[in-house]
């Protein structure tokens, strides 16, 4: 189970908004209790594709953001992008490119503006996805 | 000699390069990881021939990236 602050949440959906036309992107990093994981800070990272259908983030930010979360006691749990256009779910390119079956996969739809969804998800190595449950408050 | 991977310090053998790194640290599908040493990127084809010196700092960081399709 995964946890995260409305606090965050804003954070994130203002972030792929302000992104838009194009995906957005960035990373997690929190604490990890057994099965409870808590996301204790968000990472803004840039999409070097700088695309609407296809995300890369940027390496050095990737490593601030890595080191921040050590000198915080943090671990990285995952990352987040948006889907501009698209549903709440890893593409096949998500899947493909998902190459830490550890972490947490948060994906964005803003294909309803009014209704942004946000869901987080598990791929394993074999490509296999799982929803993991999300709680937002 | 003593270095750091991943913010945690270890003893590795003199003369251990990064491709050997990746191998001993079992590191998940190697050909997607981006490497720092002291915060500098290595190029991946330079991997078999860094070697690691003491007191060196590794990172291992996966390509994140995907798409809408």
């Amino acid at each position: 189970m995964l946890y995260l602050s409305q606090e965050d949440y804003e954070k994130i959906l203002t972030h792929c908004k302000e992104g838009l036309p194009n995906e957005s992107c960035g990373l997690i990093g929190g604490t990890k209790d057994g099965d409870k994981k808590e996301i204790k800070k968000v990472y803004l990272l840039t999409n070097l594709d700088q695309s609407n259908e296809h995300f890369s983030m940027d390496p050095k930010e990737q490593l601030a953001a890595v080191k921040d979360m050590r000198a915080n006691g943090y671990v990285l749990l995952g990352n987040f992008h948006s889907h501009p256009e698209s549903p709440s779910r890893p593409s096949e390119e998500d899947k493909r490119l998902a190459y830490d079956s550890k972490v947490n996969y948060l994906i964005l739809s803003l294909m309803d503006a009014e209704h942004p969804v946000l869901n987080a998800f598990v791929i394993d190595e074999e490509k296999n996805v799982t929803k993991e449950e999300l709680i937002i408050g | 000699m003593l270095v750091t991977v991943a913010g945690v310090k270890k003893e590795i053998k003199e003369g251990t390069t990064i491709a050997q790194l990746i191998v001993d640290e079992k590191v998940e599908n190697p050909d997607y990881v981006t490497v720092t040493v002291n915060d500098d990127f290595v190029e991946s084809d330079d991997f078999a021939t860094t070697q690691i010196k003491e007191n060196d700092s590794i990172e291992f960081l996966y390509f994140m990236g995907g798409g809408a399709f």
